[in-house]
């Protein structure tokens, strides 16, 4: 049986219980439009899905009560005992299409046109006996039910569970669930639903066929108390003929709906029992009681197991968000002219109903993106080789205690070359820079603030707000994002997210007196660096501290300082714990270094939650509050990186310099000193060559007239030396004086240029460069190997820099 | 028009405040807060309550009134407020009074600053003045920030 079949049975039979309480009230007070109302609501839901799903008869039946319905709900028609006999049978009815429909897959072949004419006739304001449903169950009192909802619970009820043993705790707190809890939940508040877990267990295949169930009997169920949410629905309606199958459980019997709030409760009771045991454990343990420590050991096996247990009911296949993925693929690749298949991998994948929804928005965004930007038309693809149909993938998989999603699409893939030319355009890059990153680094960027590469703005996406939403909402619930992509193959986004988020492992750590928990998934390494090397230990970077890890550089935080705390003692062992923030690791130091606990992760107070660098907070086995850290905001904070675009990107280029790949044009020249040199050929306007004789001097600055305008030139040499004043060429002498021609390189937009002047220009290339050496001058920006020489990469933004005032001093002139 | 309605009372030295009796989950006595570091200083830290994380706000830096000078520990006002639960600290716990909206006035002109955006109004009691404070706005985190500045460790 399909899922949405499912739900339906579920759904509808839930509604249908309440009904019958609903329908005892109204009998009290016919005069209760919202309950009125509200049943009408559940009968139309259940009217539209049978229409849905082909139920013609269940259809026509639920048509007829809801026509009579919608006119009680509009005061057209008086209520009476004879419309809500009639109304029953109808349920009755339902009920037991509905089981056949359970067998079967059909909703079977009695059509209960008696009872539909019955409706009809009532609509019509008939008020003759009819057909045997007089015999109405309405003198039975109906149950009081509370108006308080659900998840006002008596409040308090939680700590005497806490020392119960503790297999029974799960149990009471279901118990104890007010009786009226499905009762109240009223199926028209669809918001409601959406708070509810559902909890399944695989269903077993249909076995042997049922006999048919037989017409309803006339005395319904109705008045039934409303039962405890545990039992299960069918037998509720047990005189009714709905036959319970022999042995395999019914999807009504193997499931229950539960409040996420009362299952946010039991987590938080079993935070504490995991509390509560870490502190018995620990006073067993100073104890020569054997027995006590014998069962102090059987509560944390029971205390572990339930904690598993309740996690898992908070668990939810990937599915649940998926599903709604092929409609919206479809509608878009409509609206966009494009053909797109969906794969779908791993939708059972199971995590934590909190992460789910928090995974709806940005999942939604990526696939959105996948289609409008990703996928191309057909007409192209074909044009490429490619097949018409685009293939988006989705898959999901748990690996190393992580949940794992990848996004991708067989589209053309994203252009570093056009992403780099955005970004340089916008100002979110330097030249230099643009220059110096991979192209995976340049992919990376479209998770900046403010970057659309669309060249038209859609109503879909383009909009410039997006990737890096998506980004930080992924980062909000500890996880990352990347991607992969290859020009004219597709994209792929690779997203990974913890399992759950309600406890997890922790490294306690003390500062300032004060407890702290650092969660272990950002948690590396301990250094523990002895007294003796106290004072070597940390180095400085211009003011700023590092530690050598293994020969690598290691930015240090001070936690005190970061957090403002009492300073820490100024002798003894340093504590460093190393964290990965995101693409980075740092190093913090911590007063102390205490052990690692499970936590309950529990929320901070909206006025906190401003604070970046906390994550949340936590209860200690000693009662006491601790806060969890947030590595990524301290991070932040202490501007190992930044959200403003020029730290994110210079913390990515410190990667980038390190092993830059990238295929770019250069102009090869020769420098003083027969070395070579490669100028990047992007903010070069034109090559020239100026006769010796036509240059003349301004102030002291060589110039040309060129192309009507007075060109400054200035000579490599001088921008390479350290020379603060230019030399003029009339003095330098030297190479250039042998011959007649210079060779001049013109830079600039037009209106304000500028002529460098080299001794050779040698060649111009275009390949993948990769600098492999640091700056070794100024005005330099590092070194490569082309053409299997050693070359460096001149530095035109510096030299832009440089020169600025030497144009404004030739536009005086 | 002699509705009445009850108010939890409670002093700050000898100012005299009220509060909607219906708000207030339970009065207890000072617990150990966990200070939050980089929070606004009207925030005095968390309290554990049976398993629920708390924020207490100190009231006396809310109305930038001074810090109590001697030893005497604040006392617990847990209550809701839209926003979810707080702690109100306050010096001294009074009874619950039931109060005549006739003897309701709003506060003067002449009062200004947060207290006015804090203080609802004030019933005309025999001999004193009660102050009514205003939930929404107490707890809203805007007040909150700008209740005080930044505390400096």
């Amino acid at each position: 049986m399909d899922d949405i079949l499912k739900e339906f049975l579920t759904e509808s039979l839930e509604g249908l219980d309440q009904l019958d309480t609903k329908f005892v009230l109204l009998e009290q007070n016919p005069e209760d439009r919202d309950t009125l109302a509200s049943i009408f609501r559940t009968v139309h839901t259940i009217k539209g899905t049978c229409g849905f799903l082909g139920f013609g008869h269940l259809e026509k039946l639920t048509h007829a009560g809801e026509n009579l319905l919608s006119l009680l709900r509009d005061g057209k028609l008086q209520f009476s005992r004879e419309i809500a006999s009639a109304l029953l049978n109808m349920l009755d009815a339902v009920r037991t299409m509905l089981g056949e429909v359970e067998r079967t897959g059909g909703d079977g072949e009695e059509s209960y046109a008696d009872l539909i004419e019955t409706l009809n006739r009532l609509k019509t304001g008939g008020a003759s006996a009819s057909a045997g449903s007089a015999a109405s169950p309405v003198t039975i009192p109906a149950p009081e039910i509370p108006a308080s909802p659900i998840n006002e619970a008596p409040a308090g009820a939680h700590c005497e569970f806490l020392l119960a043993p503790a297999a029974d705790v799960l149990l009471d707190a279901v118990e104890k669930t007010p009786p009226d809890a499905e009762a109240t939940f009223s199926p028209a508040s669809q918001p409601a639903l959406d708070n509810l877990i559902f909890f399944g267990v695989p269903e077993p295949a249909p076995s042997v066929p049922e006999p048919a169930a037989t017409a309803p009997m006339p005395t319904a169920s109705a008045p039934q108390p409303p039962a405890e949410p545990i039992s299960p629905p069918p037998e509720r309606a047990s005189p009714a003929p709905v036959a319970p199958s022999n042995g395999a459980p019914t999807i009504a019997e193997s499931s229950i709906r539960v409040d996420v709030p009362l299952l946010d409760k039991l987590m938080n009771l079993v935070g504490e029992l995991v509390l509560a045991r870490n502190q018995i454990l620990e006073y067993s343990t100073l104890q020569e009681n054997v027995p006590l420590l014998a069962a102090s050991q059987r509560l944390n096996l029971i205390t572990s197991e339930l904690q598993e247990g309740i996690m898992r009911t908070r668990m939810q296949p990937i599915n649940n968000i998926w599903a709604k993925f092929p409609r919206v693929v479809r509608d878009l690749s409509v609206s966009c002219g494009k053909q797109v298949r969906v794969e779908m991998e791993g939708k059972e994948t199971e995590l934590d109903k909190s992460l789910i929804e928090a995974m709806k928005d940005p999942l939604t965004h990526l696939i959105r993106n996948a289609i409008d930007h990703g996928v191309e038309l057909p007409a192209i693809r074909r044009a490429d080789g490619k097949p018409e149909e685009g293939r988006l993938s989705m898959r999901a998989y748990h690996e190393g205690g992580q949940v794992h999603i990848e996004i991708g699409d067989d589209g053309a893939g994203i252009n570093p070359g056009k992403l780099r030319n955005k970004a340089l355009e916008k100002g979110l890059i330097t030249a230099e820079r643009a220059l110096t990153m991979t192209d995976q680094d340049i992919r990376r960027l479209i998770f900046l603030p403010g970057f659309s590469t669309a060249e038209k703005i859609t109503n879909i996406s383009g909009r410039g707000v997006g990737m890096d939403v998506v980004k930080t909402n992924i980062e909000k619930i500890g996880g990352v994002i990347d991607l992969e992509s290859e020009l004219g193959h597709g994209t792929t986004f690779k997203i990974r997210i913890p399992l759950t988020l309600a406890i997890v492992p922790a490294l306690i750590i003390t500062s300032g007196k004060e407890r702290f928990a650092i969660p272990q998934v950002n948690l590396l390494e301990l250094i523990r660096i002895n007294e003796e090397q106290r004072s070597t230990a940390i180095e400085y970077v211009h003011s700023n501290p590092v530690y050598r890890l293994r020969g690598k550089l290691l930015p240090i935080v001070h936690l005190n300082r970061e957090l403002r705390l009492a300073p820490a003692r100024a002798t003894g062992v340093i504590n460093i714990v190393v964290l990965q923030a995101g693409q980075h690791q740092f190093g913090l130091v911590v007063d102390q270094i205490n052990d690692t606990q499970e936590i309950v992760v529990k929320p901070l107070d909206k006025v906190l939650q401003d604070i970046p660098v906390f994550a949340g907070a936590t209860i200690m086995g000693d009662g006491r509050v601790a806060l969890i850290l947030d590595v990524l905001g301290i991070a932040q904070q202490a501007h190992i990186l930044s959200e403003s675009h020029d730290q994110g990107i210079s913390a990515q280029l410190r990667e980038a310099r390190a092993r830059a790949a990238e295929r770019q044009t250069l102009l090869l020249v020769r420098s003083p000193g027969n070395s070579r040199l490669a100028i990047p050929l992007a903010p070069v306007s034109r090559l020239e060559e100026i006769p010796v004789d036509q240059v003349e001097s301004a102030g002291d600055v060589d110039v040309v007239q060129y192309r009507g305008q007075i060109l400054p030139l200035i000579h490599l040499r001088d921008i390479l030396s350290e020379r603060r004043s230019f030399n003029r060429l009339a003095e330098a002498g030297g190479a250039a004086a042998d011959t007649n021609l210079l060779q001049a390189i013109v830079f600039g937009d037009g209106v304000r240029q500028v002529g460098l002047i080299v001794d050779e220009i040698l060649d111009i290339i275009q390949d993948v460069f990769e600098v492999k050496g640091r700056a070794t001058r100024n005005g330099v920006s590092g070194t490569l190997v082309i053409q299997g020489r050693v070359t460096e990469l001149f530095d035109v933004d510096s030299f832009l820099r440089r020169v600025a005032p030497l144009l404004a001093l030739v536009e005086e002139v | 028009m002699a509705d009445q309605r009850q108010l939890c009372t409670f002093f700050l030295e000898e100012r005299f405040f009220g509060i909607e009796v219906e708000r207030v989950q339970e009065v207890i006595r000072y617990q150990t807060v966990t200070p939050v570091p980089l929070a606004p200083a009207v925030v005095r830290g968390l309290i554990n309550l049976r398993g629920q994380i708390v924020t207490a706000i100190d009231l006396r830096r809310l109305l930038q009134v001074e810090d109590r000078a001697d030893e005497r520990l604040p006392i617990n006002i847990v209550m809701h407020a839209r926003q979810g639960i707080f702690s109100l600290l306050v010096d001294r716990i009074g009874d619950v009074l039931e109060v005549d909206e006739d003897s309701f006035e709003h506060p003067p002109d002449t009062l200004d600053g947060i207290a006015r955006e804090l203080i609802r109004g004030a019933y005309k009691l025999q001999g004193r003045l009660l102050l009514v404070l205003n939930i929404a706005k107490l707890f809203s985190p805007e007040i909150l920030h700008r209740g005080h500045p930044m505390a400096d460790a």
